[in-house]
Formats: C-alpha cells, sequence, structure tokens
C-alpha cells in the first residue's frame, strides 16, 4: 500500500491514511481541489456507516505537481485527471494523464481553477496548465496495437436522442479489447458558475447539474445548506414531501432504463410498455409539482410546498401504477430472447466492484450494496421502513435490471409509507429559516445511480466553492473494464444497464 | 403467441389526437411566466430573478423575456398580482425577440415575414419529416422529452416525423444545451452535413439564452444562436413533449389555424 515509501510528504502520508481506511472498509468517496490564496487545497471524501469524512492536504503556493493518489488507490485515476483539468497540477506517476473534461477550444485559455479568490469565470494565469502538451482530439489515439484492428469513434454525435459522449471502441471487427471515453464535449462549467452565486440560487442549478437526477442533486445540496446554515431538523411533512419524489425520480430513471433495454433488444411492444409507464411517472410528478422532473420542490430547510393532489389519490395511483407496471414486469423477465441478450453481459466482477466503491445498482449488482437511504439516513428515511434487500453478485446487464426492479419495489414500498404518513401529518410550515452564511458541508442523497454527493463553500452568504460529485462520475470510468468478452451489438446493452447521465460526469 | 401482442392491446389507444382534437394535458400545462399585472410601486420585480428575464421598461411596466425563464416561480410566488405562469404548450417563437412578453412593438410585423420565408422553405417537406438531435451541453432532460416523442402517448411516427440517424437524412436539428465550446465543432459539422432546406429548433431555456448558466462562461456561449441559424425557439426548463411537437408543428407550417388551447403561433 506504501507506494509513496520513502519520500514520505504531508501528501503521501494523507494517501496511506486513506489507502489504509479503504481497506478497513471505509469506500472512496471522491477527491476534488479547491484553488485558495495558499496554495491548492486537496480534499478526499471518505463514506462510511452515518457520515462522510473529509481528509484534507494543502499544497504549497506555486506548486506544479504532487505524488500521485491512482497507483496507491485506483478509484482516484478520474479525479486526479480532473484536477490536472481544472488546476493545471500534475499527479507525479498517474498512469494516463489525457484530457478528461476540459474540451480543446476551453484547454488554450485560462484555466478554470474553481475556488479562485475573485469567483466569476475561468481565473489565473497560464496556458493549457503546467507547460502540458495536449493532444490532438482529432487524432484517434490507439492502446491496442496489432494487425486488423482499428478504432471506432462512436460519438459526440451519436444515433438517436443521446447525450453527447465520445466512445474509442477499439476492436478486430467483433470483440471489444478495449474502449476509451471522452467525456470532455459538453463540459459546462458547473462548479465555476455555482461560485459567486446568492446560496439561495444554488439549489437550482444544483437541479440543472444532472437533470435526471435533479431531486437527488437539489437534496444533497441542500443538505449541506443546511448543515452549513445549522438546521438540526426540517418540518416532518417537507421531509415526507422530499421522499416522495425522490422515490419517484428513481421510478422514472428505473423505468427509462427498461425502455431503452427493450429498444436494444428490439421488443418494440415492451419499449412502448415502459415508455408509457415512465411517461405515467412524469405526469404523475407534474401533478404534484409542475415540474415532470420534480423541480422547484427541494429547497434549504424544507420544500417549497405541499403536493399539488391529496395524498390519498397519490396512494390510489401509486397502488394502480405499480400493478401495471409489476405485470409488464413479469412478461419482460420471461422473455427469453431478451434475458438471453442481458445474461453475461457487460459483467462487472464483485471484487472490482468494492476496490472502486461502486456505487447505485451498477455497485449493488455486483454486491456492493453502500445506499445512502440506509448507511446514512436523510429526511424522513430513518423512519420508513425498507424490505430486506436481495443479494446480487452475477455483475452482468440482467443482475443490474434485476437491482432496478428491486429498487422499484421499494421505491413505491416508500411512496406508500410517506403519503400514508403526510396523510396525517398535520399542519405548520414546510420549511424552517436557513441562513446561509460562511462555512463549509458535505451533504449526500441516494440519487437513481448511486449517492449524489456535495461539498459546499459559503462566506457571507454567497458560494465560493460547489464540487458536485455524481455518481455517474464516479461509475462511469468502469465502463473501460466491463467489456470482456462481449462485442459491438452488445454495446447498446451495457450503456443502457449502467444508465448513467454524461451531464452529471462532465459537468 | 408472444404474451407481447395481447400486452400492447392492454391500455386500448393511449395515444393523443392532438393536434386534430384538443387534448386536457397540453391545456393545463405550466408554461413560461406571463405578465398579468403592473408591479406594486417601490417593489423591484427583475431582481427577484435568477436569470434576469425580468426587466422594466421606461415606464412603470415590466416585461418577461421567456427565453430565460426556467419556471423557477419565484416571481410568481413573490408577486402574484404581476406574473402567473402561462398555460398550454405554445411557448415557442420563430424570431428571439417573439418570446418578450408583453410583445414588444414591431414584433408581429416582422413574425409575419419570418413565417412566410420558413413557409416558402419547408414546403418541400410535405409530411415526410426527419429529425435529427445534437447535445451542445443539456442538462440531459432535454433529451428525456425528445425521446419521450417516441411513445405510445405522442408517437409522432402518425404525423410522418421520424428520427435519422444521419445529417444526410435529416430535415430539421433540434439543439438541447446551453452551447457547450467542446460541442460547436461537431455541432457544425452536422448542420453542414445536412442538405437544404433545413429548419434549426433551439430546444430548452438552456438553448435559447444558457438558463441558469448564463449568457456565456469560459465553457458555454449562452445558447445555440451564436452557433447556428435557430428558426424556431422554444424555451422550457425542459420543454415537455406536447411543447417540442408544438414548436414542430409551428416550424412546419402544421399547426391548425386555432390549435387547441395552446395560444396561437407567435
Amino acid at each position: 500500500m506504501t507506494a509513496t515509501a520513502g519520500r514520505a510528504t504531508p501528501v503521501t502520508a494523507l494517501w496511506d491514511e486513506i489507502a489504509g481506511q479503504v481497506a478497513a472498509g471505509r469506500r472512496f468517496a471522491g477527491l476534488m481541489g479547491t484553488q485558495r490564496d495558499d496554495g491548492l487545497l486537496l480534499s478526499a471524501h471518505l463514506a462510511g456507516p452515518g457520515q462522510v469524512t473529509t481528509h484534507e492536504v494543502r499544497l504549497p503556493p506555486g506548486a506544479r505537481s504532487y505524488p500521485a493518489l491512482t497507483p496507491v488507490l485506483g478509484a482516484a485515476f478520474w479525479y486526479e485527471r480532473e484536477l490536472h483539468d481544472l488546476f493545471g497540477i500534475v499527479p507525479d506517476g498517474h498512469p494516463r494523464l489525457e484530457p478528461l473534461i476540459l474540451p480543446q477550444p476551453v484547454r488554450h485559455g485560462p484555466l478554470p481553477r474553481p475556488g479562485a479568490p475573485g469567483g466569476g469565470d475561468a481565473s489565473g494565469e497560464g496556458d493549457g496548465g503546467a507547460g502540458a502538451i495536449w493532444p490532438d482530439v482529432h487524432a484517434v489515439p490507439r492502446h491496442v496495437l496489432g494487425a486488423g484492428l482499428f478504432t471506432i469513434p462512436h460519438g459526440p454525435v451519436r444515433s438517436g436522442v443521446m447525450e453527447s459522449i465520445e466512445y474509442l471502441v477499439e476492436t478486430p471487427g467483433e470483440d471489444i479489447p478495449h474502449l476509451n471515453l471522452r467525456i470532455f464535449y459538453k463540459h459546462r462549467g458547473i462548479e465555476k458558475r455555482f461560485e459567486r452565486l446568492p446560496a439561495a440560487d444554488g439549489v437550482l442549478l444544483a437541479e440543472r447539474t444532472e437533470g435526471v437526477a435533479s431531486v437527488a442533486h437539489a437534496l444533497a445540496f441542500a443538505h449541506a445548506a443546511e448543515r452549513i446554515g445549522g438546521v438540526e431538523e426540517i418540518p416532518w411533512r417537507a421531509a415526507l414531501v422530499r421522499v416522495l419524489h425522490a422515490e419517484l425520480e428513481r421510478l422514472a430513471a428505473h423505468l427509462d432504463a427498461a425502455t431503452r433495454l427493450a429498444d436494444a433488444a428490439g421488443l418494440a411492444v415492451a419499449a412502448a410498455r415502459f415508455g408509457l409507464h415512465k411517461e405515467r411517472i412524469a405526469r404523475l410528478t407534474g401533478r404534484m409539482c409542475g415540474s415532470r422532473f420534480g423541480r422547484g420542490v427541494v429547497v434549504p430547510g424544507g420544500v417549497s410546498a405541499l403536493p399539488g393532489i391529496a395524498a390519498a389519490d397519490l396512494l390510489d395511483e401509486a397502488g394502480r401504477l405499480q400493478r401495471s407496471i409489476e405485470s409488464d414486469v413479469r412478461v419482460l423477465m420471461g422473455t427469453a430472447s431478451f434475458l438471453d441478450r442481458l445474461r453475461g453481459t457487460g459483467r462487472l466482477a464483485p471484487a472490482r466492484a468494492a476496490e472502486h466503491g461502486t456505487l447505485g445498482p451498477v455497485g449493488k449488482a455486483s454486491g456492493y450494496r453502500d445506499d445512502a437511504r440506509r448507511a446514512r439516513p436523510y429526511d424522513a428515511y430513518d423512519s420508513l421502513g425498507f424490505s430486506a434487500p436481495q443479494e446480487h453478485a452475477d455483475g452482468d446487464a440482467l443482475a443490474r435490471l434485476r437491482v432496478r426492479w428491486d429498487e422499484l419495489r421499494q421505491s413505491f414500498h416508500l411512496i406508500r409509507q410517506a403519503a400514508d404518513e403526510l396523510a396525517d401529518a398535520g399542519d405548520g410550515p414546510l420549511a424552517v429559516p436557513c441562513e446561509f452564511g460562511s462555512g463549509r458541508a458535505v451533504g449526500w442523497a441516494e440519487g437513481p445511480h448511486g449517492e449524489v454527493l456535495y461539498d459546499l463553500r459559503t462566506e457571507d452568504g454567497r458560494i465560493t466553492r460547489c464540487r458536485p460529485r455524481s455518481p455517474s462520475f464516479h461509475n462511469l470510468v468502469l465502463f473501460h473494464e466491463v467489456f470482456h468478452t462481449d462485442i459491438l451489438t452488445d454495446f447498446p446493452f451495457i450503456e443502457a444497464s449502467f444508465g448513467l447521465s454524461i451531464a452529471g460526469a462532465a459537468l | 403467441m408472444s404474451p407481447w401482442v395481447l400486452r400492447g392491446l392492454r391500455d386500448g389507444v393511449v395515444t393523443t389526437r392532438w393536434p386534430k382534437r384538443p387534448d386536457g394535458y397540453a391545456d393545463t400545462w405550466r408554461g413560461p411566466v406571463v405578465v398579468t399585472g403592473p408591479p406594486p410601486p417601490g417593489d423591484d420585480p427583475a431582481a427577484v430573478c435568477p436569470t434576469g428575464a425580468i426587466s422594466r421598461g421606461p415606464g412603470a411596466e415590466v416585461a418577461v423575456d421567456q427565453g430565460r425563464c426556467v419556471l423557477c416561480g419565484r416571481c410568481v410566488r413573490r408577486f402574484p398580482d404581476v406574473f402567473a405562469f402561462s398555460a398550454g404548450i405554445g411557448a415557442a417563437s420563430l424570431t428571439r425577440p417573439g418570446l418578450v412578453v408583453p410583445p414588444l412593438p414591431g414584433t408581429e410585423r416582422d413574425l409575419a415575414a419570418v413565417r412566410a420565408s420558413l413557409a416558402e422553405r419547408t414546403a418541400a417537406l410535405r409530411r415526410s419529416v426527419h429529425l435529427r438531435h445534437v447535445d451542445a451541453g443539456s442538462d440531459g432532460t432535454e433529451e428525456q422529452e425528445i425521446a419521450a416523442l417516441l411513445n405510445p402517448v405522442y408517437d409522432i411516427h402518425r404525423l410522418g416525423i421520424y428520427f435519422t440517424a444521419s445529417p444526410r437524412h435529416a430535415d430539421v436539428l433540434l439543439v438541447t444545451g446551453a452551447g457547450a465550446y467542446g460541442m460547436a465543432e461537431p455541432l457544425r459539422r452536422t448542420y453542414d452535413g445536412m442538405p437544404d432546406p433545413k429548419i434549426v429548433i433551439a430546444v430548452g431555456t438552456d438553448a435559447v439564452s444558457g438558463g441558469l448558466l448564463g449568457d456565456g462562461t469560459y465553457a458555454t456561449s449562452g445558447g445555440v444562436g451564436s452557433v447556428l441559424p435557430v428558426d424556431v425557439w422554444l424555451p422550457g426548463s425542459p420543454p415537455p413533449p406536447f411543447a417540442i411537437l408544438y414548436a414542430l408543428l409551428l416550424a412546419l407550417g402544421r399547426l391548425p389555424s386555432a390549435p387547441a388551447g395552446t395560444g396561437g403561433g407567435r
């Protein structure tokens, strides 16, 4: 574990400590940088029962490199590439320091350096960062060499209605021995955009950081803001409304994944059925709050309003939807031609999933189950009952779909309990005042794809640094590794079974 | 027999009849904010808007640029006598200034000219239209709503509208997102690859103005209007499938003269 032994510095000492804690069972939840007057602050987050702890080390001003964490802890692979992109700092010993989130036109300007005093847009001197030579994005890199091998550049403009990402598929024609991802095309500069926003506006941007997990991002942001504001507890009804929307969002995302899988298998009726179910969930969400994605509900300190429909109607509707969906699920999971395409496809080994601290359904399907709703409960979750989780460890696309069906039942179960509670929860305010002031806190919420984490820093009511960490960013890197014996036609199944959002990864 | 055959019949016809018949869901949709009354003296309504969509005229009047509205509802909650959510799905406009409510003087005249020239270009498309979508830095929701057009509720195939995988076959380009610089060149190359006549629809407030990402940052250009010539501007955060369908039919000149509950084309 001590790849850095012999030249101990504060940085390597921290890396060794983090690696030790991860080996002892804590989960590596992210590494992020903050530019400050007195140097670059590196913050690593470790998740465990009940809390997320933050471990920090500050590099001296003007430092151009530091010993990389990746050789000690592989899960930091993308995080350190991102640090290199945003701050121009070189993690010494990193195995492949290619650009990850900054696209070519932006790379030639000043570096963003989130957290830099003064905030606003890109600041700081230097071009391209620490004298690095950036590769030409139009040249297609090759990592596997041999006779007859070629690279298919798949994206960033892809067939179908998809978010922009480029997959560089290296193949001899059918197998996929290697695959590379470029997520920088749709980088939007979200982290810099948070800076200098009034903290009350931050939740609106959080909702638009990763739209398919709008509620989860709003919750994680609000939890961080509430910690800074010293809000001990939000009103009970607000906690229940938050649960309702978070679970509806999960239903919509899982139904979307099922629709895409059915579509990939050419099951037109199944795709239509699950598309219809998803539309019904979106409409129910829209009737409750006016947005089909649950936007505008969560505010720091509580929620903005009660659902637009009565709890009894919500219970009825949820019951009808669940019966209708589960009946189609039974048929889908009995359709042999469909199951054949998923079984053994895109397998992520349990040991690899655990080593990476894989989040959400992808992790659960490989036997690594860390669910923030249970392990680090928030809002109303610790008062609501969960049914015992099913064990899955096959790690293939089929296991990931089975996990989604388990979660779907769980979500309906939670929605029923929350609606029941809400029906006789009395009245009173729906939000308590949340003063942002100055402070720093971490907030989390379990989104449809896994844990969303926000590292938030405020000064005098304005945001000075905000780093959203989407499960899409954490899990997407594993896409490299799941194409063992799979071929080109398995690609859409594996992509749909991961079910990730590029917006949250590229920020 | 495959069980799916019967499944397909289970719920009967779920497809909307819109635009031939009114659709209750479309009519009651909560769209971008409109102005319903004069602002109270002393208060500045512009200050509550996180995206600067609200502006004061030279007098006491206020205007809302719906192209910047992210539908957060703050102004509606704070000044219920001044602002309200619009009803219906007809938020799309053929010109960027056409998104300002109440309308600016001269907008109607400009619109008529734009509508006539667009009709000339789209006449050749008739009843078979192929769409290409490009994400230029969206938050991911616009893609969900565009993809929903294929579900059995909207089923745009019934209107002769299809998605195509190649820009070479595309007549309409749906662009989402705030105009990420990384996507500027792929977007332009897609546009250049499309045959004439071609139509560009900016889908969502982010694509129209950058939305919460602002007028332009180090990574985005404040909407796609600076990258491509946009024909239809569709605000919404995100716009629902019905509003996207409305924008499509508006571009193609295929809206009925008085479409139900949509507020008419503009």
